[in-house]
């Protein structure tokens, strides 16, 4: 440590990124300080959510055994709505559950997910210090040395910025500018509590374990998407739309989110429940084509949300679990190399090893495919035109199947042309 | 109490603040939000904290804010002209998140 130095390591943010470099740091007998704005680990923090276990057994194996999970997600499930008609998709497999732990995914909520890895952290020795906002980074001669909070100043060899999507400390650092608004979503969601036997029921579950839902369709044709967690014994539902096209479309965020709540097949999911919190985050939306141009300065490395690390394939979001990676990869970085000036580099090429850059760049093209903007509302009313009419029965002399799906194509506003275009686009991109 | 369409401010009801009576995180000079034509805050922030007054005039109160952000990256006519998060211990407290 530097003579000016207090700390080896200042963490800004205890989120997951934060707190898993915070970890093994900490492990390996550094000082590190973590400095959280919120009265609590996760009392700023939001998520759909579910993690992947991979990246916590990556973090430490021993953590599995109790990990602040909620449920073990045994179903995966797609629904697509128009109107009030619905299709939902059901993946059932019993390897989602069985076998290795580390392969397996869970439901959590952040302000019992993040306390506890906090604490973990703390037992590997990290010092966590929550209701302080770190209001600027001291910098010198290009150098970042430290941080401000309040009247206090705290130096470190190096700083990580863990502060999130809206991060003040990688603007302070010059790394990005403002948030441009085409980059990010506006996620909103409800807590909604019901008893752990009725979600059991109402989604088919075995105790402890859990559905993971993605609702396409939902968005009254705003670029964006719902979801649908099943906790312990509360749901998560929620909705993330770009803000851009809600603006374009004229109606107010909220009132589109519970018009979803009401909706005849999400209704019977959370009827009888009793809403207990509203929350409200923004979403990196744009993948690789997101993310800073450097995710280091001297003395400054971005992880998790701050670097833009989210991947949203349209079936799946991921998130916490490269937050963690890029936490690892950050803490690896810092206990490998001794030369200061060079753990920024070093901090990219274990992002390389550590496979998060790769993933990332893999998944420019599903955003490509996600800016068709027919995916919000042409395609969802195709494919449950088609259900209707194959499901329709009327004593009629039914129609030839490649008639009636022709005339659900007209009906939706799409054009067999642009289906073939939008297909090689599709195919092109993934 | 079950399932139905609620109010923002009363979906806010249920959340757990602890409101800095000393400072406002968010801030808006009137005049630049009077001569903004979009006006984009009215239907982005999932709180419905930003609303019209009887003159035409953005009001705004910071008291429920969920410290989204969202505000700040659509205010394409710089009327925010203080966005920060709230001071430490202040703001929004998540329970379940």
């Amino acid at each position: 440590m530097g003579e000016e130095s207090q700390f080896d390591a200042i963490v800004v943010g205890a989120g997951p990124a934060g707190l898993a470099c915070a970890y093994l740091l900490a492990k390996a007998g550094k000082a590190v300080l973590v400095i959280e704005r919120g009265d609590a680990p996760g009392a700023k923090n939001v998520t759909g959510g579910r993690i992947y276990a991979y990246a916590l057994n990556l973090l430490d194996k021993d953590l599995l055994d109790d990990a602040a999970w909620e449920r073990k997600v045994s179903h995966e499930e797609i629904m697509i709505i128009d109107g009030n008609r619905s299709i939902t998709m059901d993946y059932h497999d019993p390897s989602l559950t069985e076998g290795d732990e580390s392969l397996q995914s869970y439901t959590i909520l952040r302000a019992v997910f993040d306390q506890w890895l906090a604490d973990k952290a703390e037992e590997m020795g990290a010092m966590v210090v929550c209701g302080i906002r770190v209001d600027d980074l001291i910098q010198r001669e290009g150098r970042v040395v430290g941080v401000i909070a309040g009247e206090d100043e705290m130096y470190a060899e190096i700083v990580i910025a863990a502060d999130g999507v809206n991060s003040l400390m990688a603007q302070k650092a010059g790394l990005i500018s403002d948030i441009k608004k085409e980059t990010v979503g506006v996620g909103v969601k409800e807590v909604i509590e019901l008893p752990a036997k009725t979600i059991e029921e109402r989604f088919k579950l075995n105790q402890n374990q859990g559905s993971a839902r993605m609702i396409l369709g939902c968005t009254q044709g705003i670029h964006g998407g719902g979801f649908l967690y099943t906790n312990q014994e509360s749901i998560s539902l929620g909705c993330v739309f770009m803000p851009q096209e809600i603006v374009q479309h004229g109606k107010q965020v909220h009132d589109i989110f519970q018009e979803l709540k009401m909706h005849p097949a999400v209704y019977p999911l959370i009827q009888d429940g009793e809403t207990v919190e509203y929350s409200a985050h923004l979403v990196s939306e744009a993948g690789y084509r997101g993310m800073p141009a450097k995710l280091y300065k001297e003395g400054l490395l971005l992880v998790g949300d701050s670097a833009g690390l989210v991947i949203n394939t349209g079936y799946s979001i991921r998130g916490m679990d490269l937050a963690l990676l890029s936490g690892i990869a950050a803490a690896r970085a810092i206990l490998g190399e001794s030369d200061l000036s060079q753990i920024g580099p070093a901090y990219l090429a274990e992002l390389e090893k550590i496979c998060l850059l790769p993933t990332m760049r893999l998944s420019v093209g599903y955003n490509q495919l996600l800016d068709i903007p027919r995916i919000y509302s042409n395609y969802p009313q195709l494919a449950i035109g088609v259900m209707q009419r194959l499901y329709k029965v009327d004593g009629q002399i039914p129609q030839n199947l490649k008639k009636q799906v022709m005339e659900a194509i007209n009906e939706s506003g799409l054009t067999v042309w642009q289906m073939l275009k939008d297909g090689l686009k599709g195919v092109r991109s993934i | 109490m079950s399932i139905r369409i609620m109010e923002a401010a009363e979906l806010l009801s249920l959340n757990k603040f602890n409101i800095d009576e000393e400072q406002a995180h968010i801030v808006l000079d009137k005049e630049i939000c009077s001569r903004c034509q979009d006006k984009p805050c009215l239907l982005v922030c999932p709180a419905v904290l930003y609303r019209l007054d009887k003159n035409g005039d953005i009001s705004f109160d910071y008291a429920g804010c969920l410290e989204c952000g969202t505000c700040r990256v659509m205010c394409i006519n710089r009327g925010i002209i203080k966005w920060e998060y709230p001071r430490g211990t202040f703001g929004i407290n998540y329970r379940y998140g």
